[in-house]
């Protein structure tokens, strides 16, 4: 089901809470993480509702990264990292060791503070994951890799050089061609790990225009140093202190009257 | 809510402090243009009201300071939390305190058309509601500058009295004129000066909505306790 852009604009109304309106595509619940014997993420109750924005904020070390590398379940590389307590997704708990994680990463695509292009085609960019997963015909891959570049906003600037490297694409574009590969395995939520923090600021507001088209289809979280950005692009948002969720609510609610002090003080820099 | 703990960017720190004295030194202002008005009223000195009348321009331009501060405030530091509610809460405060400003100097000015006729009766009421009005005005810019809800709260439910007492004052002024057509022109001054008085109270509510919105992040019900409507009856007024 698609979202038209007029309930878009109706769930960001400030008095609407996300969260209770808007059933949660993710659902995280008593979660812990520990990095060897720290404990990085203590007891976190979080709901990510479909297709909105969630924003995480919080000071370096708060555990919103480590939460973002949980929910792909990316520690798996890493011996002496373990999760406890359930993130639901569709009635299955991605970090049971059971979850097939070639799946869940389709399920849940990702895009890093810094553009990784591969060294390929911007074409072969976009259709490397895809290949990965599903066998296309020429057209139908064609046709996907069309999609994903529109979707991402940046179909106009490459259609006439997708066989161009995507290394000589600039900044902004190449974070775009990032976002693209990640929709173009069609996943349900796209994480966003300070995806604009090397970008400039037109090309910030390129992905954060992108992100509100994207809500559409996806549901997103986004972890950002920046604090305009999250009141900008999310509809809830998320902060974080030394491991534990401090609190969450509508973007509207934090950014004008957060109910915890620490989240005061930390979004009015008088803490960091 | 704290607010001991300062800003980690000393500048904008000191900008919200300039913009906390801006609006002292206005609180100030309007507060003894208010004392010098009562005094101007019930004790018929003219030279009070000639200075209650004086400080008027200096609240207008202190006004005008403090918009463009905020603006610029708004502009560069992007507020958010606490820091963005006492901002657009001085910015609002700023101009109900710029109207209380104007009521009062209307005050002195009608005390002075009013020195020139004999009163047959005593100015006790007036004296008595300028005084809760007063009070409230001075509890009203305690409140802002400790930016306190319960003293907020207090000042939004007395304001009650004074419009009580407005009813009183404007019943009896009716009756004067009905005994007495020479008592007309009097008294009509004195009701607008009642209405300018309970007008400033109304204000002085207004800033103690802000206050404590700026303190708790919560907006107080849209009705407050009002007075009795009695002025209007018979008038077709709701």
């Amino acid at each position: 089901m698609t979202r038209s852009p007029m309930d878009a604009n109706a769930l960001r109304m400030p008095d609407l809470a996300p969260a209770d309106v808007v059933a949660p595509r993710i659902m995280i619940e008593n979660l812990h993480f520990y990095y060897g014997a720290l404990e990085a993420l203590k007891n976190i109750t979080l709901a990510l509702p479909d297709r909105q924005a969630t924003g995480m904020i919080g000071p370096s070390g708060c555990g919103k990264s480590t939460l973002l590398r949980v929910l792909n379940r990316m520690y798996d590389l890493y011996p002496g990292q373990r999760a406890t307590g359930r993130v639901m997704l569709d009635g299955e708990n991605i970090i049971s060791p059971d979850a097939d994680v070639n799946i869940l990463r389709r399920r849940i695509g990702m895009v890093f503070q810094k553009p990784t292009p591969f060294p390929m085609s911007i074409y072969d960019n976009v259709a490397f994951g895809v290949r990965l997963h599903e066998r296309l015909p020429r057209a139908e891959m064609d046709e996907r890799v069309e999609w994903s570049l529109s979707r991402a906003a940046l179909w106009d600037e490459v259609k006439d050089r997708l066989r161009a490297s995507a290394t000589g694409l600039s900044g902004g574009q190449q974070q775009r061609l990032c976002i693209a590969r990640s929709i173009a395995v069609r996943p349900e939520v796209i994480l966003l790990d300070e995806p604009t923090s090397a970008l400039d600021p037109i090309s910030t507001l390129k992905i954060e225009e992108l992100i509100d088209e994207l809500k559409t289809d996806f549901t997103i979280v986004i972890v950002t140093h920046n604090m305009q950005q999250a009141a900008r692009c999310a509809d809830q948002v998320a902060f974080f202190y030394l491991g534990e969720l401090v609190e969450v609510g509508p973007a509207a609610q934090i950014f004008t009257a957060p109910r915890q002090r620490r989240t005061q003080e930390y979004i009015t820099g008088r803490f960091g | 809510m704290s607010e001991n703990m300062g800003h980690l960017v000393k500048s904008y720190e000191q900008e919200l402090k300039r913009l906390a004295d801006l609006m002292a030194e206005m609180g100030g202002l309007v507060e003894s243009q208010m004392a010098l008005a009562a005094q101007a009223v019930v004790q018929q000195d003219g030279a009070a009201a000639q200075r209650a009348i004086e400080i008027d321009p200096r609240v207008d331009a202190l006004e005008r300071e403090v918009e463009q501060f905020v603006i610029r405030l708004l502009a560069l530091r992007q507020p958010v939390a606490n820091d963005l509610r006492k901002i657009v809460a001085a910015l609002k405060i700023t101009s109900d305190l710029e109207r209380i400003g104007d009521y009062a100097a209307n005050v002195a000015k009608r005390s002075l058309v009013l020195a020139q006729f004999p009163l047959p009766y005593s100015l006790t009421g007036i004296a008595h509601m300028a005084r809760m009005v007063q009070e409230n005005l001075k509890a009203v810019i305690d409140a802002v500058s400790e930016t306190d809800a319960a003293k907020a709260i207090a000042v939004w439910r007395s304001d009650q009295a004074v419009d009580d007492i407005y009813n009183t004052i404007f019943r009896e002024l009716i009756t004067y004129m009905i005994e007495d057509p020479r008592n007309i022109t009097p008294c009509t001054h004195l009701l607008f000066i009642a209405k300018n008085l309970e007008r400033i109270g109304d204000h002085a509510t207004n800033i103690a909505e802000k206050v404590h919105y700026t303190a708790t992040g919560e907006v107080l019900p849209e009705t407050r306790p009002k007075g009795e409507q009695s002025p209007y009856a018979g008038l077709g007024h709701p």
